[in-house]
């Protein structure tokens, strides 16, 4: 019986007061008859506030298995409705829910799973202002957000605060997993001073998630959040672990706690909760900056034109696997391979760049304009413009 | 010596579609040099402008980070797996 590491948060003096009723024992019995849990830990996790933030793809399975387990006291936050994309990973929420928010429907099905204990529903964005009075009255936070700037936020809350969080973060089929902000252990910033700039930041290209990764990443940082509160086994405090679902593989890595961490470091030069979306340097990108130099067609233009029979080129800029899903009769030259393939483009000819939002389609026009092409244009809104507008046949992803 | 370098999925694009590099090199420095000269779109998302390693991105020989060995300078040995390990964000979408 393995109990090598003992961590000092949420285990209350479980005593007195507290007790499972007959109904308690039944439902957790599996828990009972085993000794690394038994009354004990079943009691430290009925006594447990855990806050989860997002509701999502992490936040499901984790909602799922720490309610199912019996934490006393979960928290959920999000803003958010319920999309059709979200049913692919999000498996807190059914069909029926679409358009929902997501706390309502998420809430509600915690509550069916496990009517013996308490969620509370905070259906905020999680901002500077509300993130230490939200995360107070809790002993662990779990972070199962989607963006850098809440990433840090909930990072440097939980540093000032004293409260371990459980991180877990994806990216298409890889996870990485650790416990930031325990006592004595590394934060989020020791690992990651910094954000990446945002134009650094894969673009929807190289976007999209296997669905089932959330789902287990998602149950490791439930498996660690149950861990902390029984006090049991060795948590994944100072270790980074990697996985890799395609080659079916994990790795571990080392964390070291920095001296010169700006947070939890000897001598920290954040002190409270700041701005960030400008730490994230995502105030100027909200700005519409970049397609300034390039011409805009809209969709309906560009189809009264290809009616009348004008002789224009069209250029899809995206990635084969999206070609597959839609496309309008485009010539397919994904945009990193635009630089090797511009001899196959005619700069006699009209052009005119799409792509799913116009987001990388202009950043095609514009590296065509400096190349010397001359009649570009840039179609607004990408093909999800041309869905709307054009052919709702087309279809959105 | 020939080593390892893992490339991490968000980074891929940048080096041919492969997960990872067999390379020739005595030190990171060198490894992440010779895999930069192979793949030259990797510069940027690795180093800034005036060539340090970026600080959303960290280098492990093996499972140590080359912050608390001799960064750049820290030898490797035959068989030795250097790791890029990223910042990733996600929870649910990534979509511009």
């Amino acid at each position: 019986m393995a109990t090598k590491t003992e961590v000092p948060v949420a285990t209350p003096e479980a005593k007195p007061a507290v007790s499972l009723s007959k109904e308690e024992i039944l439902r957790y019995s599996r828990h009972l008859i085993m000794p690394e849990v038994g009354m004990e830990g079943q009691l430290k996790l009925k006594q447990a506030k855990v806050l989860c933030i997002g509701t999502g793809g992490l936040g499901a399975p984790l909602g799922l298995y720490l309610a199912a387990a019996g934490v006393g006291r979960i928290g959920l936050v999000d803003f958010d409705t319920v999309d059709f994309t979200n049913l692919q990973r999000q498996v807190l929420f059914g069909t029926s829910d679409v358009g929902r928010p997501k706390i309502e429907a998420a809430a509600e099905h915690l509550r069916n799973l496990n009517p013996t204990i308490q969620i509370d529903t905070f259906e905020t964005r999680l901002t500077s202002e509300n993130a230490l009075d939200l995360f107070k009255d809790y002993d662990i936070i779990v972070d199962g957000t989607d963006n850098f700037p809440t990433r840090y936020l909930v990072n440097d809350a939980c540093v000032l605060l004293g409260k371990p969080n459980v991180y877990g973060s994806i990216f298409r089929f890889e996870g990485q997993i650790t416990i930031f902000g325990a006592p004595g252990g590394p934060c989020y910033r020791c690992l990651y001073p910094e954000p990446p700039p945002p134009g650094l930041v894969p673009s929807c290209a190289e976007g999209g998630v296997l669905g089932v990764l959330p789902g287990i990443v998602g149950t490791i940082q439930a498996a660690e959040t149950l861990k902390l509160i029984i006090g049991k086994g060795d948590p994944l405090i100072g270790r980074l672990l990697l996985f890799d679902a395609l080659g079916m593989k994990f790795r571990e890595l080392k964390l070291r706690k920095n001296p010169e961490c700006p947070v939890c470091g000897d001598h920290p030069t954040v002190t409270k909760l700041i701005d960030y979306a400008e730490f994230c340097g995502l105030r100027g990108e909200e700005a519409p900056a970049p397609p300034t130099t390039v011409p805009e067609i809209t969709p309906r233009e560009l189809k009264a034109r290809l009616d009348r029979g004008d002789d224009i080129y069209v250029l899809d800029v995206r990635e084969p696997h999206e070609y597959q899903i839609c496309n309008i009769g485009g010539h397919l030259i994904p945009l990193g391979d635009l630089a090797s393939r511009v001899n196959e483009l005619d700069s006699s000819r009209e052009i005119v760049a799409h792509c799913r939002t116009g987001k990388r389609s202009a950043q095609a026009s514009e590296f065509l304009l400096k190349a010397g092409f001359r009649k570009i244009s840039n179609l607004k809104g990408g093909i999800l413009a041309w869905s709307d507008e054009v052919d709702p046949s087309v279809p959105k992803y | 010596m020939p080593v390892k370098v893992m490339i991490p999925t968000p980074l891929r694009a940048y080096a041919g579609k492969q997960e990872s590099v067999q390379l020739q090199a005595g030190t990171v420095g060198e490894a992440l040099s010779a895999l930069t000269s192979q793949f030259a779109d990797l510069k940027k998302h690795l180093f800034t402008d005036d060539g340090r390693l970026r600080s959303f991105v960290n280098v492990y020989v093996n499972d140590e980070d080359i912050r608390y060995l001799q960064k750049d300078r820290t030898p490797v040995r035959e068989g030795d797996v250097v790791s890029i390990v990223p910042s990733i964000a996600g929870g649910a979408r990534d979509r511009v």
